[in-house]
This record gives structure tokens, sequence and C-alpha cells, in this order.
């Protein structure tokens, strides 16, 4: 980097975390293409919304960059309290209204509080291990306040009722305790609970319709025109693409309406059916990519905030990829999580271009120690 | 892990965090490989499945209908024909919102009540895709204005197609039959999706139904990109419908439609055959109900309407209508007669009758003496129950079985009555009684047991009028000539001489002379009592369901016979009277065709125009009478109506598939 004279390329644009950028414009700009495909060839009415929404939030990000970690930590426990009382402002509109409602029209996005409380609870985590001493972490008091902060958004998200999100939710919280250190049986303890109480869950706890998408899961065939449509259409839509995909725009299953949501989140079925297993994998690559950069830049950060939130964010994007794909390809049930910076939506890409944003100040924070300590 | 809690320090903790946060990178690393292995499965290992069900949720294979092989007469006429048709069909299974969408299309079609009501019979009674036809012999501005609204009506399904076309209505009813959708029940035996097809109608009845095989064809194929909701996005590639073939018929449709009309108002039947060959010339038996119609399927009014006339337009009387022949029988006991060695010369005295025991079977006169030949002339019963009751029932029923009574016979048409020519044993058979003398009495004379076919009787005329055991035909064709009866030529001379003097001599048929020069027609009247002889009016008048029947036979020309038919005219109170001036002048028609249409138009003129015009105003009177509102005139089909151009009647059996554009319905595209 040195190299180049610094008189041509300026030392701030220099510094940008580059792979990193380049990635996630590659990502939001396949995005953009996949969703002119899906309307048939053009740019209304979904790509040209996501590229300016993707433009949007960029520049967001990286003026969140250039945010300093301190202003982070104190904004982390506030943001946390606000998404809450987000969260149970739309709950109380939707029920005014009259019926289930989990996002505010804010003109521009409808906002879906409940996608924010996935990086607030990150952050609120991660500060609350920070002001935890580490001789601390091994007792109650590390877990108690670690739980609340996990369930309040998961239990206020399950009542939605959106149980996709709030797995997640517990998922990602669970990721970051694991994370910040605490013993291992806790986890071995909390995976033998969750294997026996799923299914009782499923039984007893679920909404019909939950219940019903979980079944049918476990048996798409039986109800191949119902509840198990989406997913044999999806499988038939990868399964057709073959190892080189049908050619941009050719895909039968979404243009013919086959398909249905292959807009948001069936998105990646459209890109199988059309770049094939070549260009499936190479996105899946590119996605977990981007998680692994966000850990990494965790691993190479100096304070336990900056590390627990870099890789908490990158384990929630992991959650967003992993689930969402699982889906498409008929290993899980359909949730409704979309393909982050792919499928179209603006409350899920705003949280994660936000937290991309917060990982890329952690980036450069980490940069800086790098070149300060290099003096 | 017992004993003190163990502390943990700073440095451990940072050196916890890189090696879980290792783990959990190699986690995701995992996963990502899981997933890139499941999709090589999903689009590698199973791309075959995959590929061939996203092709099957694409492409739409639609059948077209075959075109029907037509039916033509002997000289390639066409008795049945196809016509282009629009028509609406609803497809139960693909049916959303039932109310909302019929309510639409009766206001887009014009429907009547009648017929949504007959359109939710036919769904209540339809399973899956089965079609329930909504309307047909569309205009083009409605079948436009269904087809342009498709995206808002699901499951209904605008087709251009071809309709079955009678060039000659109600005259061909019972011989042709007529068409119509396959039933459930014939779907579940087949599983031939094309008896699924909008607008594929099969053989219902008569020829349309025993020829199904040689007139269906073979159906063509249509292959359309559509999208999930059905909307038809291009068409990818067609194959033509191999027509079905032309069948050849042995029936004269000139001949044919100037018979249906000369019967009339009268139930009746009349049949011709050609004495050569055995070709059925004609079959009739009225009043009928119109092919076409039926094949649109009808509604309830007009069957209701059918089936409640007592004139039976919905029975084929010709081949299942059965009546004692009364004296139409006497030639089969002439030749019996003659067969036991009497001789036709001897003379029986008619006194007005004949007393067995002391019961008196009468005569119709006092005759005197009676020859064989005065005795046929004059259609003496004294004569026949007096050389009858010599020789005993069972050269008389032997007799009549040669000439054909008794018999079913190998014909394309779905049912036949082989009526009775009893004898001791059938008697013993089905009445666990003995034969008797006053049986004899009566058989000798057509009474009795003895019931006969109208078709019957017009085959013994042909056998008698021959000399051969001619089997009837309907399908042209080259055969082998028939052996000889084992009659006598010259028992068969005395007996048509006879014959001759019935009509043209001092007989019961005089006034039903051929004016014809050089011409003759040999005839023999009967009278079927369908009440016992002793009613008040002797059958010859009051309730019209009480009269007699008046039946004929008969054969022309006398000396070299080329024709034999026979008439039935139910409840026409004789045979003389009735049936004798309707076989006059179809018998005409054959030798001199101006003279026997300027007799039949006398006729028509009485009786208030042709079959159609008559048939229409029964109709309205009939829907007047039950208070139903009068049918909108587009609502029937013209007769009028262009045929289609393929396939042309002279085709050869099996006509290449031409280039003409395959029927193709074009949903959602209105020129």
């Amino acid at each position: 980097m040195n190299r180049i004279s610094p008189g041509v390329v300026p030392a701030p644009v220099l510094r940008l975390p580059w792979p990193a950028m380049l990635l996630i414009l590659a990502l939001g700009g396949f995005g953009a293409l996949m969703l002119y495909s899906a309307a048939g060839g053009k740019l209304q009415p979904w790509s040209l919304s996501h590229g300016i929404r993707f433009g949007a939030f960029f520049t967001v990000a990286l003026a969140m960059s250039r945010i300093p970690m301190d202003w982070y930590r104190i904004a982390a426990f506030p943001a946390y309290v606000v998404t809450l009382a987000l969260i149970l402002l739309v709950e109380a509109i939707g029920h005014v209204a009259g019926g289930a409602q989990s996002w505010l029209d804010l003109g521009f996005i409808r906002l879906q509080p409940s996608e924010l409380a996935k990086l607030t609870l990150v952050l609120a985590l991660a500060r609350f291990y920070e002001l935890l001493p580490s001789g601390e972490l091994r007792k109650f008091a590390a877990i108690w306040p670690a739980g609340i902060i996990i369930l309040l958004p998961a239990a206020l998200v399950l009542v939605q009722p959106d149980l996709g999100t709030a797995m997640m939710i517990i998922a990602g919280g669970g990721i970051l305790l694991f994370l910040a250190g605490l013993p291992l049986r806790l986890f071995i303890g909390a995976g033998f609970a969750a294997a026996i109480a799923i299914p009782l869950a499923v039984n007893f706890g679920m909404q019909e319709y939950q219940r019903k998408r979980v079944l049918i899961f476990l048996n798409p065939e039986d109800d191949p025109l119902g509840a198990g449509y989406h997913i044999t259409q999806s499988k038939i839509a990868i399964g057709s693409g073959g190892p080189f995909g049908k050619g941009l725009l050719n895909g039968t299953q979404v243009h013919l309406d086959y398909l249905p949501e292959g807009h948001t989140d069936f998105v990646f079925a459209l890109v199988a059916e059309e770049f094939g297993l070549v260009g499936g994998v190479a996105l899946i690559a590119g996605l977990i990519a981007l998680c692994l950069w966000a850990i990494s830049v965790g691993v190479a950060a100096r304070s336990k905030f900056e590390r627990l939130t870099a890789a908490g964010i990158g384990a929630m994007i992991f959650l967003y990829i992993a689930i969402n794909l699982l889906m498409v390809m008929g290993l899980a049930p359909v949730t409704g999580i979309p393909l982050p910076l792919i499928s179209h939506g603006g409350s899920s890409m705003m949280t994660v271009m936000i937290a991309l944003g917060i990982v890329m100040a952690i980036d450069r924070r980490n940069r800086q120690a790098t070149s300060a300590s290099g003096w | 892990m017992s004993g003190p809690i163990r502390l943990i320090t700073e440095p451990q903790q940072g050196f916890s965090f890189s090696r879980r946060a290792f783990v959990l990178g190699g986690s995701m690393a995992g996963l990502g490989a899981i997933l890139a292995a499941r999709m090589t499965y999903l689009s590698v290992y199973e791309n075959d499945k995959y590929r061939l069900l996203a092709e099957s949720n694409r492409v739409n294979l639609t059948l077209i209908p075959p075109r029907r092989g037509w039916l033509v007469d002997r000289h390639g006429a066409p008795i049945a024909n196809n016509r282009t048709d629009f028509r609406v069909d609803i497809i139960p299974d693909r049916l959303e919102d039932k109310g909302r969408v019929l309510a639409q299309l009766s206001q887009l079609l014009k429907l009547t009540a009648e017929d949504v009501a007959r359109i939710e019979d036919d769904l209540k009674g339809a399973s899956g895709f089965q079609p329930v036809a909504v309307a047909e012999n569309l205009d083009w501005e409605r079948f436009a204005a269904v087809s342009v609204r498709l995206p808002e009506l699901p499951g209904v399904a605008p087709t251009r197609g071809f309709a079955r076309s009678y060039p000659a209505g109600a005259a061909v009813g019972h011989l042709v039959g007529y068409v119509g959708t396959a039933t459930a029940e014939q779907f579940k035996a087949t599983k031939d999706t094309l008896l699924l097809t909008p607008g594929f109608k099969l053989g219902k009845d008569g020829l349309e139904k025993m020829l199904e095989d040689q007139l269906r064809g073979k159906a063509g194929a249509k292959r359309v990109e559509v999208t999930a909701r059905g909307k038809l996005v291009r068409e990818l590639a067609t194959r033509p419908d191999e027509p079905g073939q032309t069948v050849r018929l042995t029936v004269d449709a000139g001949l044919q439609e100037f018979t249906a009309r000369r019967l009339g108002n009268e139930s009746g039947s009349c049949t011709v055959f050609d004495v050569l060959t055995g070709d059925i010339l004609a079959m009739v038996s009225m009043p009928s109900y119109d092919p076409n119609a039926f094949s649109d399927g009808i509604s309830r009014s007009e069957w209701k309407m059918l089936s409640q006339d007592d004139h039976l337009p919905l029975m084929n009387k010709t081949l299942q209508g059965l009546y004692p022949p009364g004296s139409t029988f006497k030639p089969a006991t002439a030749l019996a007669i003659l067969g036991a060695g009497i001789d036709p010369r001897r003379t029986v005295n008619c006194n007005g009758g004949y007393t067995l025991g002391n019961r008196r079977f009468g005569c119709l006169g006092r005759h005197g003496p009676m020859t064989m030949h005065t005795a046929i002339a004059r259609s003496c019963n004294t004569y026949f129950y007096t050389l009858g009751r010599e020789i005993g029932i069972e050269p008389i029923a032997a007799a009549a079985r040669k000439l054909g009574f008794g018999a079913e016979f190998d014909l394309p048409l779905p049912s036949q009555r082989y009526g009775t020519i009893p004898d001791t044993a059938w008697k013993m058979r089905r009445y666990k009684q003995d034969w008797t003398q006053a049986d004899t009495l009566n058989a000798s004379i057509g009474q009795g047991y003895v019931l006969v076919s109208p078709f019957q009787l017009a085959l013994s005329a042909a056998r008698l009028a021959s000399g051969r055991a001619l089997l009837p035909a309907l399908i042209a064709g080259k055969r082998p000539q028939a052996p000889h009866l084992a009659f006598p030529d010259e028992h068969l001379a005395i007996v048509r001489g006879g014959m001759d003097e019935v009509v043209n001599g001092r007989g019961t048929a005089g006034a039903s002379k051929l004016q014809l020069d050089g011409i003759r027609m040999g005839g023999k009247t009967g009278t079927a009592q369908v009440r016992r002889i002793m009613d008040r009016n002797r059958g010859q008048g009051g309730d019209w369901k009480y009269r007699d029947h008046g039946l004929f036979v008969c054969f022309a020309p006398v000396d070299n016979p080329r024709y034999a038919a026979s008439v039935v005219i139910e409840h026409g109170m004789g045979g003389a009277r009735a049936a004798a001036p309707v076989a006059k002048d179809v018998l005409t028609w054959l030798f001199d065709k101006q003279k026997a249409l300027d007799s039949l138009a006398a006729f028509e003129r009485a009786w208030g125009g042709d079959i159609r015009t008559r048939m229409a105003a029964k109709e309205a009177a009939f829907r007047a009478s039950n208070g139903l509102a009068p049918i909108a005139p587009s609502a029937t089909p013209g007769a009028s109506a262009t045929p289609t151009l393929a396939p042309s009647p002279a085709a050869t059996p099996a006509p290449a598939p031409t280039a003409t554009p395959s029927p193709s319905p074009s949903p959602g595209i209105p020129a």
C-alpha cells in the first residue's frame, strides 16, 4: 500500500477495507441483477429500488465506519432499549389496527424493528461482556443478565408471531455467549434440552400454520400444491438449473410464476436456475467469505466489545444465509428469512448494511492500531 | 469439575475467544460445504428429474380432438359431417367461485335460466377434469367476449373446434344416432385423456355409436408454454389430428329424407331394401329427434317433451317396435301351404268365418269360393284358417323363419328385437302349455303370438321378391350374392302373383297402384289389432291409441323386382288406408322423383310445413303450455351452417394429414 504514491490516492481512501467493500458491492450489485431478472428483464418494480437502497445504505455504512468505537459503546444499551420499545410500538399499532403487523411505514422503507433487534442484541451483549470482569465469567452473574437480554426481544418477536426471527435471535445470542467464553458444558446441556424441547414445542407450542410448515418440510410431497408448494418448486428450480444454469432471464420457474417469492425469500432458487451450480456455489462462497471477514476482523480487534461485536455480526449474517439457503434447498422449514444483500426488502438490507458499517469501523480501528504499532 | 470455581483472566478470555471464533469460522465453512454438496446433488445428480418437472410445469400438452369421419350415403352425399364451432366449457377442477363465474358467463353468453340449470346439473355429476359444456355454436362476438375475460374466469375454457352436423336433421335421427361428451364411467374404463378434452364427442347411439372405432380418428396435440396461473405464453409445437374414416352407407340420403317427410305426423316406420343386394336404402322411424340438437346436449324441457310424446320419438320403431303382422304374414302362410303340397287352385268357401269347436274365427267379409290367388288378393282369413289348420303350425313357423322373421341380423345398430314366431316348443317353453288348434288359426293370419318388427317385414318382402336369402347391409361394399331361398320358384311366383293382384287387380290396395307407365307394385296389406276385434269400434275409430295398426309390405316392379319395402303406421286403422299410400309414394320416388315430390308438396302444405318447421312449432307449443320462455333464435344451430372442408366425402380410407391449420383455440389472444 505504501508503494502507491500518497499524492495520487488520498490516504483515507487507501485505508478503506477494499477487498471487503468490493465483495459487498459485488453481492449487492448481483442482487440488483437477479431482481432485474425476477421482474422479467425490467428494472421495475424491484431492481431499481434495491439498487437505490443498497447505494444509500452503503454510503451510510461508509459513514458509520468513521464513527469512533466509543460512540457505539455508549449507544449499545440505549439502542437495545429503543429497539424493544419499537417492537412494542408496532405490536400496539397492529393491535389497534386489528391485525398482526410487524412493521412501521417510514415512507421510503417499511421498518421491521425485529430486524434491527438482531443487531442491537449483538451490541448489547458485547457491551455487557465487556463490562463483566473476566473473573466473573464462570459465575451465574455472567449468564442471567445475558439471558434476559436475549429472551426479551425473542419473546416479543415470538408473539408477533414470527418464529423464524425469534429462533434467529436466540441462536445469534447463543453464539455470542459461546464467543464470550461461557463454559462449554452449558452449550452441550442446552443442546440436549433443545433436542427434547423442540419436538414438544412443535406439537404443543406452535400455531397451526407453523406446525403445518414444519410437518410439510419433513415431507413436502404430501402437499405439493399447498404449503409444500414453495419447497417443491424451489427444488425444481435449483435442480433444473444443472451445472451451468439456463442463462439470465431464461429461468422458467420464476418467470412463469411457478415459484412464488422469487424476488424475496426464494431468490437463491432463481440464481441457481439461471446460473446453475457454478453460480450458486460462487454466491454461497461470496456470502460466507463476508461472514468470515467479519469474524477475522473480530479476531484482530483489541477490545472485548470490538471482538464480540464483529464476530457476533458475522455470526448473525451467517444465520440469515444459513437459514435461508437451507430452506431454499429443502433442508429447513419455510420461515421467511431473506437472503442478505440479494433479496428484495428494506429492513434486512438496512440491518445488514449498518452491521457491516460497524464491522468496517472496527476494521478501521484495527488498521490504525496496526499502523500505530508499526511506527 | 468440582472444587472452587476456576477464575479466568483477561488474556485467557482473549485466547478462548480466538479459539472459539476459529471454531465458528470453521463451522461456517463446513455448512457452506454442506450447502454446496446439497446443491450439487440437486442440480447434477437429480438434474434430469427436476428438468423434467420444470418442463412439465412449463409445458402444457393439449389434445386436439380429431375431426370425426363423415357418414355418407351410397352416392357420397353427406349424412353426418362436421362444421366449425365456437364453444365454451368449464373444467370443474379449475373452477373457483362457481356462482360468480356462472353469473358472468350467463351475462356474457346470454344464457337462459334453463341453460344455467342444465350446467349446474352437469357440474354436480362431473368430476375432475371432465369438461362441462356451457355453450356451443357461439357467434364470434360472444366467443371473443369470453376469451378476453379469461383471467377473471378460472376454469372456463373457450375452444374453436368442430361440431357434428346432420344436414337431414330428424330424418336420419334413429339411423345415425347422435354424439355427446363421454361419461365419467367411460373415462374410468379407458383412462383416455382424449375423452376429457373439451369439444370431444363420441357416438352415443345408432351408427355413431357402433362405428365409433372407424369414425373417431386420432387426436392431435399442441404443446404450449403456460404460466402457473394457466395463462398461455406461446405455442411450442403442434401435431395435427388424423381425421376419422369416412364410412359409406348403403342408404340413399334422398330416399331416406323423402320417406321421413312422407310419414308426416304419423307414428310409423318404413324400411326400403335393394332386392338385388340386400342393401338398406332407407330406414326411417318417425317421429324422430333432431340429432343436431341431441349432439349439442339437449335441455331438460326438450327431453321432457320428447319423452312425454305418445308417438315415441325416442324409440327406433323399425328395429325395436314389435307388432302382430296381421295379414302381411299371409304370404308366409301361403308358402307353407304350397310347401305342404296343397294345390293353389283348390277352393275354400268363405262364409264370413271359420268355426273351431264352439269358437268362431271371423273374416272381414263373405268372400265365397277362394283360391290362393284370390285369398291373398282379398285377404281372406277363412282360406288361411282352413288350410293353416290342415298343415299345422310347424311348416308355417319354418316358412316364416326362412323369410327372416324371428331373427336378429348383423347390423351396426345398437339394439334390435327379434320378435316371436311361435311353435309348439316355443309355447311349451314360454307358457308351459300345449299348442292348440286355435293358436294355429291365429298364427296363420299373423295374429295371436306372432310378433315381428317392421324391419323384418321389409326383409321378408325383399326375400320373397328376390327368392334369395338376402342379408341386410347398412355399410356399402361388395358382398357375395345371397343363396336361393329353400322355396321352389313356382311357389314364390304364385305368392307374388297374388300380391300383384292385391294392388293391381281386385285386391285390398287397389287405390295405391303406382301411377307409372309399365311399373307395377306387388304388395300385401295388413291390419294389426290393438284391442280385441269384438270392440265396439272394431279398431276403426275412437281414441287414437286404441286404433288398429296399419301395415303394408310391397315390392316393385312386379315382373322383375328391384325394390322392396314395408310401412307400418301405428294406429293407422288399416294397411290399405294408412300404410299402402306411403309405400306407393316411396316406391314412386325410386322411379320418378319429381312425381313423388309433387305429391309430397301437397301433403306438407296440409300438414303445416316440413319436418323442421313442424318440430319447431311443436316445441314452441310445448314450451308455451309449460310456461317456458321461447327459445332465442340464435341458440338453434342453423342447418345452413357451412360444413367444413375436411375430410372430403370421397376421401380414401386413410386420408393423409393435410397441412390445413388445426383447430387452435387461442384463449386470451383475441384477434
